[in-house]
Parts: C-alpha cells; sequence; structure tokens
C-alpha cells in the first residue's frame, strides 16, 4: 500500500506493508537511520519521534497508520550546521555515552520543553524516566534537559 | 520481532467495525486502539490477527462524557486524557491522579482507557477502576448492543466476557455521590512499571463514620475485585490507624495471589490497601 509521509518537512511516498512499523519505514524505506530500535516492544524509547505533535513509541505504530500525517526525527533537529540547544547541552554536559538512546531523549526532550517551555525539575524527571539509557545513569541526562529549558527560556 | 501479515481496515464509524467484526471473527479478527498493549504481542507474535481495525480514525469517541448519573468514557479516551479533566471534583482528581500510575508520557498519549478493560491486564490500574467502582461496559456486535456489569465482566488473566466479534464502544462509570472520598495506592518496583499491587477505595464520611465503604485490589489475583470482607470491616467504623492496619491483615487472608512470589504478595496487600485508606483519609 502506498502511504505518504512528511518527515522533517519533506514528504514522502513509500510502498509498505500494514506490519511493518513505523520505525522500520522511516529507517528502511525513507532512509533516515538516526531513529534507533532498542526493544521493538514498547519499553525502551529508543524509537521515540514526534508524529503531529505527540512524543509516541514509533515501534508500536504502524507506518500505514502515519498515512497523511508530520513527523519530526533526530534529522530535523539541527538547523544546518548549528546544534539545537538541547544538542549543544548533551555536549556540555556529557549526557551520552554509546548514543544509542540519545535520538529517542532528545526527541522525547524536544516535545516536553515545546509543550511546556516552564516545566519543572520534578516534571522533567518524570518525563524522561520514560526511556532507558544503558550508559550515562541518567543524572547528565536530567542536567542537560534543565539546562537547554534554562537557556531556551532566556536566549542570550 | 517483527509482526505477521495481516489484512488493515481504518474504518470510520462504529457500524463499519461491527460489520467487519461480523464477517471476520471467525478468520481471527482484533481492534487497534492505542497499540501499546497489542502491538507488542503482535511483534512478539503471541498474537496474529489475520485482520485488524484501526479504530483511530473514527470520530467523537475520543470525549468522557458527562452525563450527571454517569459519565461515559469512549473508545479513544487516552491515558493522559485524564490528566487535565473537567469531572467532580473529587472523582477527576483520583482519576487523573491513577492515570499518572500507568506506563510513561509516550504510552499515555497513545493508550486507551477501553483499550486497557478489552486487554484486561491483572495489574492494569483502569480495570481496578473499573471493578470498584460501578462500571458497566458496553459492547457493541453486528448481534446487537449489550451491557456488562464490570462485576460480570472479569473471567481470568487477559480473559474477559467481551466476545470476538465484538467491540466496547465505551465504559460508563456511575458518578458516586459528590462526598465520596476516594485513596489509591500501588507498588512497582519504578514508577511506569506494571503494578505489583494496588488498592482503590472510596467511602462517605457520616457523622465521622465510614459509609458505602468500597475497596478494590488489583495486581495480585488473575484479575482485580472487591474484597468485600474488608469492606464489611470498615464499614460504620471511624477511620484511624488501627482500622487501616487491620483492613490491611484482613485482606491479606482472603486474596489468593497468582504471581510466583506469594508470600511477599501477600505482605504487599496489606501495604497496598492500608495506604489507599489512608490516602483516602488525607483527602477529607
Ligand atoms: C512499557 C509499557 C508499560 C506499560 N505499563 C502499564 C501499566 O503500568 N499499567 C497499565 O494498565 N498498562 C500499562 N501498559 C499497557 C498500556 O496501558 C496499554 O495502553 C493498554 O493496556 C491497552 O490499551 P491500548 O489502547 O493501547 O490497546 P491496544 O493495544 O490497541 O489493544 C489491546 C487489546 O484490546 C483490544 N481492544 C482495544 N480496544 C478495544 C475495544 N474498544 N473493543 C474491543 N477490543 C479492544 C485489542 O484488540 C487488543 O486485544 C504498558 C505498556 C507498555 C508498552
Ligand atoms: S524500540 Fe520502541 S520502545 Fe524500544
Ligand atoms: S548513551 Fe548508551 S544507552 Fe544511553
Amino acid at each position: 500500500m502506498k502511504i505518504t509521509l512528511t518527515l522533517n518537512g519533506n514528504k514522502h511516498q513509500v510502498d509498505v506493508e500494514p506490519r511493518h512499523t513505523l520505525t522500520d519505514v522511516i529507517r528502511d524505506a525513507c532512509g533516515y537511520t538516526g531513529t534507533h530500535l532498542g526493544c521493538e516492544h514498547g519499553v525502551c524509547g529508543a524509537c521515540t519521534i514526534i508524529v503531529d505533535g505527540e512524543a509516541i513509541r514509533a515501534c508500536l505504530m504502524f507506518a500505514i497508520q502515519a498515512d497523511g500525517r508530520t513527523i519530526r526525527t533526530i534529522e530535523g533537529l539541527a538547523q544546518g550546521n548549528t546544534l539545537h540547544p538541547l544538542q549543544e547541552a548533551f555536549v556540555k554536559h556529557h549526557a551520552l555515552q554509546c548514543g544509542y538512546c540519545t535520538p529517542g531523549f532528545l526527541m522525547l526532550a524536544t516535545h516536553a520543553l515545546e509543550k511546556n517551555p516552564d516545566i519543572t525539575d520534578a516534571e522533567l524527571q518524570d518525563v524522561l524516566s520514560s526511556n532507558l539509557c544503558r550508559c550515562t545513569g541518567y543524572q547528565n541526562i536530567l542536567a542537560a534537559v534543565q539546562d537547554a529549558r534554562d537557556t531556551m527560556r532566556t536566549p542570550s | 520481532m517483527k509482526a505477521a501479515s495481516f489484512q488493515y481496515y481504518a474504518p470510520t464509524s462504529i457500524a463499519d467495525v461491527v460489520a467487519l467484526m461480523a464477517e471476520h471473527s471467525d478468520a481471527g479478527i482484533r481492534i487497534l486502539a492505542g497499540g501499546q498493549s497489542l502491538v507488542p504481542t503482535m511483534a512478539y507474535r503471541l498474537a496474529r490477527p489475520a485482520h485488524l481495525i484501526d479504530i483511530n480514525r473514527i470520530a467523537g469517541l475520543d470525549q468522557i462524557t458527562d452525563h450527571g448519573e454517569f459519565l461515559e468514557i469512549g473508545a479513544l479516551v487516552r491515558h493522559e486524557g485524564f490528566a487535565a479533566n473537567r469531572l467532580p471534583a473529587r472523582l477527576g482528581a483520583i482519576l487523573a491522579h491513577i492515570a499518572n500510575h500507568i506506563a510513561h508520557r509516550p504510552i499515555r498519549a497513545r493508550g486507551t482507557f477501553c483499550g486497557s478493560l478489552a486487554h484486561a491486564d491483572p495489574a492494569s490500574e483502569w480495570c481496578l477502576v473499573a471493578a470498584t467502582l460501578e462500571a458497566e461496559l458496553i459492547a457493541e456486535s453486528a448481534r446487537g448492543v449489550r451491557t456488562i456489569s464490570s462485576a460480570d465482566y472479569f473471567r481470568g488473566i487477559m480473559s474477559t466476557a467481551l466476545e470476538d466479534d465484538e467491540f466496547l464502544t465505551s465504559v460508563r462509570i456511575r458518578r458516586p455521590a459528590d462526598d465520596t472520598l476516594f485513596g489509591f495506592f500501588e507498588y512497582s518496583r519504578r514508577h511506569g512499571d506494571f503494578a505489583l499491587a494496588a488498592s482503590l477505595v472510596s467511602f462517605q464520611l457520616t457523622a465521622g463514620l465510614m459509609q458505602n465503604v468500597r475497596l478494590g485490589l488489583g495486581g495480585v489475583e488473575d484479575y482485580p475485585r472487591r474484597l468485600a470482607e474488608v469492606e464489611s470491616l470498615l464499614e460504620g467504623q471511624s477511620p484511624s490507624a488501627a482500622v487501616f492496619t487491620r483492613a490491611g491483615d484482613l485482606a491479606a487472608q482472603h486474596v489468593n495471589p497468582s504471581a510466583a512470589d506469594v508470600d511477599y504478595r501477600i505482605e504487599l496487600v496489606k501495604t497496598v490497601v492500608e495506604r489507599a485508606l489512608q490516602h483516602a483519609n488525607e483527602t477529607t
């Protein structure tokens, strides 16, 4: 079946089987491999992307369900060579080691900060608890997102 | 871990759903709501439906309607839909509080109340809500519409009174009296994980005594249920730490954990029952 996805602003017409998940189609058919697959059953959050303004687990949505929708993945975060403030903060705070979980955390955090720029530390901790990271111990991720929230609120 | 092939449908009306269910129920047909339980089971190939009906394009099912006597929760009301609700004050507050215990944000943005009831995980918070409060499930098929009382609904682990060709269009919760107090407590190893034990309680206070006590327990047995013995113990008593501890002890004597770690679960039962009661008492 033919579906159309608007991916980071570009329209992609792809042929999918109903059983293909959105992650598989974004990676294999559209060629955007920044979105990772960890568990493929909803537990780890590595596949987190933003579909029509909502952060979701892309391994739990069939691509066919996203026909006609607007999707944002990690590839759409930086503007040319300028990193997104969240990406800058991840570098600054050493919020990644192997980097496998990073695209998922960045999309999760992007959604949280866009939805509520004044999100509290406690709420951020709750949101970020959605995803798993086997390397960092989470503290640096939390610190990076808090820092990005503060810079994005008061642009210098 | 990829799902097996299936035929996909995205109907836009309830009538189309029930017609498809009638046509394909023999070949294996499933409804796809939030997909937060079904898609993992399909990835594991524990479920291999030949036909899948995606209900997400049906308009009007995403509302919680206050009919006065009861609240009606449509088949596409997401867990998150309870976060900032405009429901009657105390009931709205407890449902929002409970919703926050279900999984994580991205899952709450997709998963539905009705899907949780159809799935009937023993540890589901919404199943505990339906079992404890007065709830009715509205099931529609080509054979007609029927109403199932929550007391008759649960049959076993992930097993319910819903037939293969039935679509759960909504769940109705009878509106409790406005002065009803609610308390909830669940224990899970990490915030967002499935509960190892959870309890929901509601009662009114008349002249300082507990009346119309409802006490439900989830996560421990095959499905959540009210504990009649504990309710009778509490009925007419004045709330106190001592009474709550006795209620927890009595609850522990009347449960049959289906999990392997029986002794541990029984200890948890005491704790969650006692703390749910304390929680209700703190909201006075
Ligand atoms: C990591 C993770 C953690 C989770 N933690 C929790 C938790 O702590 N507590 C909890 O309760 N849940 C938890 N869940 C499950 C989640 O809440 C699901 O959203 C819920 O169990 C099912 O709702 P759904 O809308 O996603 O249903 P789906 O996954 O779409 O469907 C589930 C089942 O119900 C059937 N179905 C769905 N809607 C209907 C309907 N209207 N009529 C008839 N049949 C229907 C489907 O055919 C399928 O068999 C978790 C899930 C994940 C991935
Ligand atoms: S790959 Fe989607 S949640 Fe793990
Ligand atoms: S940086 Fe390795 S999993 Fe998070």
